[in-house]
């Protein structure tokens, strides 16, 4: 099998009596879709957290590309090619989507305008219309507040950014929670076509429906310990939810 | 699991997305802008003035005489509108600017002379006064995580206290000619006073600076969502010391034209500056909570204030009411800015006039 983009093992970490993570193990392989899942404080936003150089772990190793890594702070990891969407998005909302997907890694214009701070808009406009066209992301106005748009367009705006710069992998921690209908499954399409250009995603979520459509491998999350990894075409809803809750105990290990 | 059973959040939102943006013209979008609105209020107050007092009123001299006064609070004003953008606040320009006045004047006398030599210096020496203010400002409030409105609460003190130290409370009234002369009294093409190009000059510049580059942006950025600009690699502290720091360098030149202007070291007489050029700044729709803001809009601010007072002397209206009108204009323009923030939160786009006229109908 391939080398994983990345892989984690015998992560732990503890908060007071809390023991979040508690020697988990995970990893993804390029072009796939692996989605995490499992129940509420089962320490899903803690691994990712942890695998996207937002929070130290306590003990375990972290391999990106099979040479172990160390992630300080999420530039560390923006530098290896991860991005991470947030749940709360963390776009700002005064800004525009072009500035939104630039922010921070601006195009400056080339010579004496560009050391005096001057950005290259045209360009930026032009490449993050580019980046939203091929996700199929619907954003209307690339000129109007990020504020004032929809849920489904915010959430569209902070994929492209993340996978305009992620060369390797994607976070998306419960991209479709707050989701209507059509939104959603918007944002499961841009996932599949995050993956068919090689770049693997990682995808949180609550909603089996949306796992069973969109992933390749389900790794299921129990009180911060792996439980199960599955071929997503060979396993039911009823065996995730039995594995989330702990009602069959899948593999040995758990 | 209901999750897995339910698809989440069905709300009316599908249906919403559609249309937002569809009906947003250049001229729609135009309107919104607060600054313009503010614009209208502005070129109201003149054109009444103008028909109440048409033979004193609409004249250059007079009008001269309004952006004269204005013009060292401009200085002030755009610093203050980068610092209020980045939903941060500073109490202390009226003491920084005391301050660098005092230094400047203590330079100065120090060095004696009357000549460019001795007046160079002692702008410089205001500058950099203005500077060390603006850089500690911008220290402790990035690295030690006070609040910007007790920091610069704590240095508004500080400045003035050390300032009177500095002169044992009296003011130093020597100023070298040549500052006064060229500067303080000194106009361009005859007729423009040099203090209002001065403010111009730093008015565009500041106006292209917060509105075209990447510091700009930055400002914008760390004003609308902190966190997520640090995310994303922006240096969140660097660039909020730099804003103190550049909000400091221009109090410092505001000292010096103020030195110039009035030949004192006045330091008693800038008491309520900070919240005169807040007041303009948050008038000209920047809004408190950050990521909002114009300079340009700061400017026609500042003018409703002073437009005001000239047009109440003119016609023999107690300058109380000055104080009345503007405190009115205040809590209006705020008001506006919060409807207008509520509903950018809400995802609509309705519009400040439609709201309020919904709500009186209501």
């Amino acid at each position: 099998m391939a080398t994983p983009v990345l892989k984690a093992r015998g992560l732990n970490r503890q908060f007071g009596h809390v023991r979040a993570l508690d020697n988990t193990d995970f990893e993804v392989y390029p072009g796939e879709v692996t989605a995490l899942i499992g129940d509420n404080g089962a320490g899903k936003s803690t691994l990712v957290k942890a695998l996207s150089g937002n929070l130290s772990v306590d003990s375990g190793a972290i391999e990106f590309e099979g040479k172990p890594v160390v992630l300080a702070n999420p530039a560390e990891a923006s530098a290896l090619g991860m991005e991470t969407v947030h749940q709360d998005l963390a776009l700002a909302p005064h800004l525009n989507p072009v500035q939104n997907v630039y922010l921070g890694r601006e195009i400056m214009r080339s010579g004496l305008a560009g050391a005096f701070g001057f950005m290259d808009d045209a360009e930026m406009r032009r490449a993050s219309r580019a980046a939203f066209d091929d996700l199929g992301a619907t954003v209307r106005s690339l000129s109007n507040q990020v504020g004032s748009m929809s849920g489904g367009q915010k959430q569209a705006i902070a994929i492209a950014r993340a996978v305009h710069w992620a060369k390797k992998l994607v976070f998306l921690d419960e991209p479709t929670a707050a989701l209507g209908v059509r939104q959603t499954k918007n944002v499961l399409d841009m996932i599949r076509r995050v993956s068919d250009t090689g770049i693997a995603v990682v995808f949180i979520s609550h909603s089996m429906p949306h796992v069973m459509e969109v992933a390749d491998r389900i790794q299921v999350l129990r009180l911060g310990h792996r439980a199960a990894t599955l071929d997503a075409k060979a396993t039911s809803m009823e065996e995730l939810v039995g594995l989330m809750t702990g009602a069959n105990a899948g593999d040995a290990a758990a | 699991m209901s999750n897995s059973t339910k698809a989440p959040g069905m709300g009316p939102e599908t249906t919403a997305i559609a249309g937002i943006d569809a009906k947003e013209t250049r001229f729609t979008k135009l309107a919104r802008t607060q600054w313009l609105q503010i614009l209208i209020v502005l070129i109201a107050i003149i054109v009444l003035f103008s028909i109440a007092a048409p033979e004193s009123f609409p004249h250059w001299g007079n009008v001269r005489l309004i952006i004269q006064n204005a013009s060292i609070l401009a200085i002030l004003a755009v610093g203050m509108t980068f610092v209020i953008v980045t939903a941060g606040i500073d109490l202390s320009i009226g003491s920084v600017l005391v301050f660098s006045g005092v230094v400047a004047a203590m330079v100065m006398r120090a060095m004696g002379g009357d000549g460019w030599g001795t007046a160079i210096v002692g702008i410089i020496a205001a500058i950099l006064s203005g500077i060390a203010w603006g850089l500690f400002n911008g220290l402790i409030i990035t690295k030690l995580k006070v609040p910007p409105l007790i920091v610069t609460l704590g240095s508004m003190g500080i400045a003035l206290g050390l300032a009177q130290i500095l002169t044992g409370g009296v003011d130093i009234r020597e100023v070298p000619a040549v500052l006064t002369n060229s500067i303080g009294y000194g106009n361009v093409f005859g007729t423009v006073p040099v203090i209002s190009v001065i403010a111009l000059a730093v008015v565009v510049v500041g106006a292209i600076i917060l509105h075209r580059t990447r510091f700009g942006l930055h400002t914008f950025a760390i004003g609308s969502n902190e966190e997520s600009a640090r995310r994303v690699g922006v240096k969140v502290d660097r660039r909020l010391i730099a804003v103190y720091t550049l909000t400091g360098g221009l109090t410092g030149l505001a000292g010096v034209l103020s030195l110039s202007q009035f030949s004192t070291t006045a330091i008693a007489g800038q008491t309520e500056t900070n919240l005169n050029v807040i007041t303009a700044v948050v008038i000209g729709g920047t809004s408190l909570f950050g990521g909002i803001g114009t300079i340009i809009g700061s400017i026609v601010g500042l003018f409703i204030p002073a437009v005001l007072q000239n047009g109440f002397v003119i016609m023999g209206v107690q300058p109380f009411w000055q104080q009345v009108a503007v405190g009115l204009v205040l809590i209006i323009a705020v008001y506006v800015d919060q409807v207008r923030r509520a509903q950018a939160s809400r995802g609509g786009d309705a519009g400040v006039w439609r709201h309020l006229l919904a709500r009186r109908r209501g």
